[in-house]
């Protein structure tokens, strides 16, 4: 059986991913337009919320992944530490970009929703501060990888910030908790089915966040195969200029 | 076009700011993409051609 | 080790140093604010508690890049990381220094600007006791912010950038129990939490603040 380090080789990596990569997107494609024109034009609205519900659609899909993606890099990063592989480290800096404009989408969509529905753009609240202060975790640690020029120092250092990161992550979320009770409703999705949003909201919003988990995954490959040739197009420079 | 009432303006912006900053996100990286890797031919052909 | 922290306390009280530099930026804040939110006194009190942590917070944050930067210039920190001393040492002792040297000055000057803000009677104990408790916090995190950006040359701003999400727990516990000093209520939840929280950071993050150094010096 082959070894999932096996794409841990760069080219392996990119060969793979170059053969995966059209059908992922397209599948994103596909399940982004059915989930949302589903949830667009064919759900009713809520007996609260109105129309405002259908922007469900956006915001927690946007939410879920902008957490995924920063565990993603806090994998990534592990592994880097633990096996050196330099894909890992580039996956992770390639997942940072999506992981903000994620961040950015959940907070947008929020703060459009909150206007009719709680009367203000942004309140204090801790899901609300979370995701804010998880975007300043976001910006240091893109900063850090744009800062360091040496590839590998660059690629120890924003591994060690992103594990440190998460655990004041989140120690964050849960002192934000005890600093405000807040408004946020709970848990759209959980096994708890009490707490579920109803059926007819349930099920575009499951395609919608297949769509965007697909849309991450074919991002975050685009993007790692954009990093390893960039790298290594420094290397040759590098090695021309010695050379030379 | 469904009825949204009179949230229509929320709805229709939270998509729009949504829709646009995916597709930016993944048109810059695919830019990035295409650049990068006909960088990379150039350089790897000017190296061959030389040895 | 105590030769290695009395060097650095002496280093930085010498003329040149940066100490007292932190000091006077917290007068300027706790000075700057009534300015800014206007002089009612009733105002002032109900804040005052916010306003203090803030501004020992930012009068922290301004000399952390003076940890390691003059040692990383003139080459010494290249010969301790060969001492026999380990790296986690270093690292401890060098937030260690900070503390003493910033964050001891802020606590006790903390009282003396809480009477400038109409701070309530009640609530200096508590104010003190969150600060003698969050300080050694955010130094042990500034070390490691301060390790990270140590080998870049503008490495200040981003240093902010990187220290300033990890400082929000603390500062989220000790301004709510001096809050809650100020208030009159029970405040012993914010304090176990942060002082747990400092405990946890003297404790785990030299780890990290070595490992990032041993990066930088390779």
């Amino acid at each position: 059986m082959a070894s999932l380090w096996e794409y841990a080789n760069p080219k392996k990596f990119i060969d793979t991913t170059d053969k995966v990569l059209p059908w992922v997107s397209v599948l994103a494609v596909l399940c982004l337009a059915t989930g949302l024109i589903w949830g667009f034009f064919f759900t009713p609205d809520d007996f609260r919320q109105g129309s405002t519900v259908k922007i469900i659609y956006l915001h927690v899909p946007s939410a879920l992944m902008a957490i995924n993606a920063w565990i993603m890099m806090l994998l990534a990063s592990l592994i880097w530490v633990v096996r050196r592989h330099h894909v890992s480290a580039l996956a992770a800096r390639a997942a940072a970009p999506v992981g903000v404009v994620m961040t950015v989408i959940a907070l947008a969509t929020g703060a459009i929703w909150g206007q009719p529905m709680w009367g203000t753009w942004w309140a204090w609240d801790p899901r609300l501060t979370s995701f804010l202060i998880l975007f300043l975790f976001y910006l240091g640690y893109i900063a850090l990888w744009e800062a360091i020029e040496n590839d590998d120092t660059a690629a120890d250092l924003t591994s060690i910030l992103c594990i440190v990161g998460s655990v004041f992550a989140l120690l964050s979320r849960y002192a934000v908790l005890f600093w405000n009770q807040g408004l946020h409703q709970g848990a759209s999705l959980s096994l708890d089915k009490e707490e579920n949003v109803a059926d007819v909201f349930y099920f575009p919003l499951l395609v919608c966040i297949a769509g965007f988990v697909f849309l991450f995954i074919a991002l975050v490959f685009l993007r790692t195969q954009t990093e390893i040739r960039a790298r290594r197009m420094r290397a040759l420079l590098a090695r021309d200029r010695m050379e030379a | 076009m469904p009825e949204l009432g009179k949230y229509a303006e929320a709805v229709l912006s939270s998509y729009a700011v949504s829709l646009v900053l995916l597709i930016a996100l993944a048109l810059f990286s695919w830019r990035r993409s295409v650049r990068v890797k006909n960088a990379l031919k150039d350089i790897e052909g000017k190296r061959k051609s030389d040895a | 080790m105590k030769a290695l922290l009395l060097r650095d306390i002496r280093l930085a009280v010498r003329a040149g140093g940066g100490f007292g530099l932190g000091l006077a930026f917290f007068l300027i804040v706790v000075v700057l604010v009534p300015f800014g939110v206007g002089p009612q006194s009733e105002l002032l009190s109900r804040i005052a508690a916010g306003i203090l942590w803030i501004g020992a917070l930012l009068a922290c944050l301004v000399s952390l890049d003076r940890i390691f930067a003059l040692d990383w210039e003139d080459g010494s920190l290249d010969l301790l990381a060969t001492a026999p001393l380990p790296m986690e040492a270093v690292a401890a002792i060098k937030g260690l220094a900070h503390w003493v040297t910033t964050g001891l000055p802020l606590v006790l000057a903390a009282p003396v600007l809480g009477v400038l803000l109409s701070l309530p009677a009640q609530g200096y104990g508590p104010l003190v006791l969150s600060l003698l408790l969050g300080t050694p916090g955010l130094s042990m995190i500034g070390a490691f912010g301060a390790a990270l950006t140590v080998g870049l040359r503008r490495g200040g701003l981003l240093l902010s950038l990187l220290v300033l999400p990890l400082y929000v727990p603390t500062l989220i516990f000790g301004a709510e129990m001096a809050r809650r000093g100020v208030d009159g209520q029970d405040y012993t939840t914010p304090m176990l939490m942060l002082a747990g929280i400092t405990c946890g950071t003297i404790a785990l993050l030299p780890f990290a603040s070595a490992a990032v150094l041993r990066v930088n010096l390779r």
